[in-house]
């Protein structure tokens, strides 16, 4: 276990030396946002009907802004290699990666929601059922990110590309997510979409680990 | 049991069952496509409400079904490939991407020709229209992954992966982009539900549905077999071929 | 005892070796040469397990390395072309990071003194970024030094190296080599003496 800790504490360590890369998506977030009030219309009833889509869509672009740095210094740099000779199991060394790069990429996107609900004037019962589905949602897209990821990691140009795999992908939470936080705004019960976001999660975790782990080694070859 | 499918993951013997199917497929898709054709648009009785336009369904349905059905027949080629690790079955799902996602193109434009005089709009956000258009997505990603590798194996593999990633969210994309319609439009009538077509409309339905299945069976021969003499173009084997192919023309011109 | 049974290796659809055999004893320095191009980088990474050959198998003691992977890593120390450090921590932290992963614990002095004979004094601290090619290099060849491996698999260690860490280097895997490893080595310029008896393996291009 110590192992993985290792690798835990080192992608950490490597993320607090690159605090650019880690703000610069959360800036995107924030000013893409911005726009929709200045494009749409700044009317708070527009807004607050529009404010859970707007977010969870910022959310997903800017994650795929962020997406990349899983992998992609670890397999310029040969780290990748030494990993794959380290003799320890892949999936679980994928899995650890994902974690960290989930709690420095996404737990400041949760830290910055509620400036976000301001803004788009989201009421409180919105607020919570939004921050329920990143909660759950978020980690999905970082497992289902980091296959698309493993693929495109040895790819020169790899950025659009990632964003045409993973889209389509995304919608399915896209859907679920904002429909809990629409239902918390009529004050209907918004459990079955967390419990479906739940699921998905749950299905992600149990079959990303390996999925990542075999695009890694596709990259290797 | 699977033992007599092994020889196939030879490029070789691949090739040849390519040679071997084909002249069938296209005899099964001429005569399925033309007799379910001309039944469906001249001899299949009008519909009491849409009057002749329904007869689109006979080029609608049969390619949203088999648009599906050849990402997962895209997968399961994905899936054997990566089990048994055979380049032919990785040759063999590229070679159905580009004809699924013109088969999911012909879904759209024939959905949106038909919603025009339904509807009264070129483009309407109906689930099952949504859906196609989700899954064009999903080919393009993975056409566009294989095309980005130059090493043909590794893009094979990668492509693979997301194919298989796709149809395990293909059901999902279904449901949730069905739920999601159901939520922002009320109960509309989808106008491709069908419940209780007529028979004498269903027979050249499913007469088509077979046509449109050999048609693509015959076309993914062909594209097959451009693959892998494409790929294998520096095998002794796809050289003799080549030479042969010549040889005739050399003679004539001496 | 690494032995390669009849590999078989292409890469994007050309046939880069066909039914290649070796083995390489124990005290043994093997020295691989061949053209750009000729799949030495390829063979490399399929006796370290890096990718799998498309036919053939990779034994070591007799064992199939598919089977006994953990076994063998812990014995291997492959140095590709790339460094495999992360430019953003320091040479001190980049090995204890590698040291943590391949389960291998050395004291810190041990660390330091094997930074001052790489020739790194003053330098431990300093993102490994920052330092010259050569030098980074050398942060990538002190595992040489660190980890007690039977089976070293380098690939082009002398690439931006000067004639002190050449000297050093082959120092090195001469000592490795009398004291009962083996190496197999690929390199542009020829080995010297100071690297000892060594065996040459050609690789040609194929068309």
């Amino acid at each position: 276990m110590s192992l993985y800790q290792g690798i835990f504490k080192r992608d950490m360590h490597i993320a607090f030396k690159q605090k650019a890369e880690l703000v610069q998506p959360l800036m995107f977030l924030l000013m893409v946002v911005t726009l929709f009030p200045l494009g749409v219309s700044p009317s708070p009833d527009t807004l607050q009907r529009i404010g859970p889509g707007v977010i969870w869509i910022a959310a997903i672009l800017s994650s795929l802004m962020a997406m990349e740095r899983l992998f992609r210094d670890d397999f310029q740099d040969g780290s990748l290699e030494q990993y794959v000779l380290s003799g320890m199991a892949l999936p679980a060394v994928s899995t650890v990666k994902v974690v960290a790069h989930w709690l420095v990429s996404f737990v400041p996107v949760l830290l910055l929601s509620p400036l976000l609900a301001m803004f788009l004037n989201l009421t409180f019962d919105m607020y919570v059922a939004l921050l329920l589905t990143l909660i759950l949602g978020t980690p999905l897209l970082s497992l289902i990110g980091a296959i698309a990821v493993g693929l495109t990691v040895g790819l020169q140009k790899g950025g659009v590309l990632l964003a045409l795999l993973l889209i389509p992908v995304f919608i399915p939470l896209l859907i679920f997510a904002t429909s809990a936080v629409d239902s918390a705004a009529l004050q209907l019960p918004y459990y079955p979409q967390l419990a479906i976001i739940a699921a998905m999660l749950l299905l992600a975790a149990a079959l990303a680990p390996f999925a990542i782990a075999y695009s890694l080694k596709v990259s290797q070859n | 049991m699977w033992k007599w499918l092994h020889p196939y993951a030879k490029t070789e013997r691949a090739y040849q069952l390519c040679i071997t199917l084909q002249p069938w497929l296209w005899v099964g898709a001429i005569l399925c496509l033309s007799i379910g054709t001309v039944w469906g648009l001249a001899f299949a009785p009008q519909d009491y409400q849409q009057g002749d336009s329904f007869r689109i369904i006979y080029i609608h349905v049969p390619s949203a079904i088999l648009s599906m059905s050849t990402y997962v027949a895209m997968a399961i080629a994905a899936l054997v490939g990566m089990v048994w690790q055979w380049r032919t079955a990785y040759m063999t799902m590229i070679a159905m991407a580009p004809i699924g996602a013109a088969l999911t193109f012909i879904a759209l434009f024939t959905g949106a020709a038909w919603g025009k005089p339904m509807w009264g709009a070129w483009w309407v956000w109906d689930a099952r229209l949504t859906s196609e258009l989700i899954l064009l997505f999903l080919y393009i990603g993975v056409i566009a992954l294989y095309g980005a590798f130059e090493d043909k194996q590794q893009a094979g593999k990668a492509a693979g992966v997301m194919a298989l990633v796709g149809v395990v969210n293909i059901p999902i994309i279904h449901y949730s982009v069905e739920w999601w319609n159901t939520l922002h439009q009320g109960a509309t009538i989808s106008k491709f539900d069908n419940p209780s077509i007529a028979p004498e409309m269903l027979w050249p339905l499913l007469i088509n549905l077979l046509g449109f299945a050999f048609f693509i069976g015959a076309v993914t021969t062909i594209r097959l077999r451009n693959e892998i003499v494409l790929r294998e173009q520096h095998r002794p084997w796809v050289q003799a071929l080549a030479e042969q192919a010549l040889l005739p023309h050399k003679t004539r011109e001496r | 005892m690494l032995e390669a049974c009849s590999l078989t290796c292409s890469k994007r659809d050309r046939t880069l070796f066909e039914g290649l055999s070796l083995a390489i004893n124990a005290g043994e320095l093997l020295y691989l040469r061949g053209p750009n191009g000729a799949g030495k980088t390829s063979l490399l990474r399929l006796l370290t397990g890096l990718s799998e050959p498309e036919n053939g198998r990779i034994c070591y003691n007799g064992k199939d390395i598919k089977h006994t992977r953990a076994d063998y890593f812990s014995d291997l120390l492959y140095l590709g072309h790339k460094s495999g450090t992360n430019g953003s921590l320091s040479a001190l932290d980049n090995l204890n990071f590698w040291l943590a992963q391949h389960d291998i614990h050395q004291s810190t002095e041990v660390l330091y003194r094997v930074l001052e004979t790489i020739g790194l004094v003053g330098l431990e601290d300093v993102p490994v970024r920052y330092l010259s090619a050569g030098q980074q290099r050398r942060v990538a060849l002190s595992r040489l030094w660190l980890k007690p491996a039977k089976v070293w698999v380098l690939d082009e260690p002398f690439t931006a190296l000067d004639s002190k860490g050449i000297y050093l280097l082959e120092n090195l895997m001469k000592q490795h080599i009398q004291n009962g490893g083996l190496a197999i080595v690929t390199s542009h310029q020829p080995l010297s003496e100071n690297a000892g008896a060594h065996r040459v393996f050609d690789l040609e291009y194929r068309f």
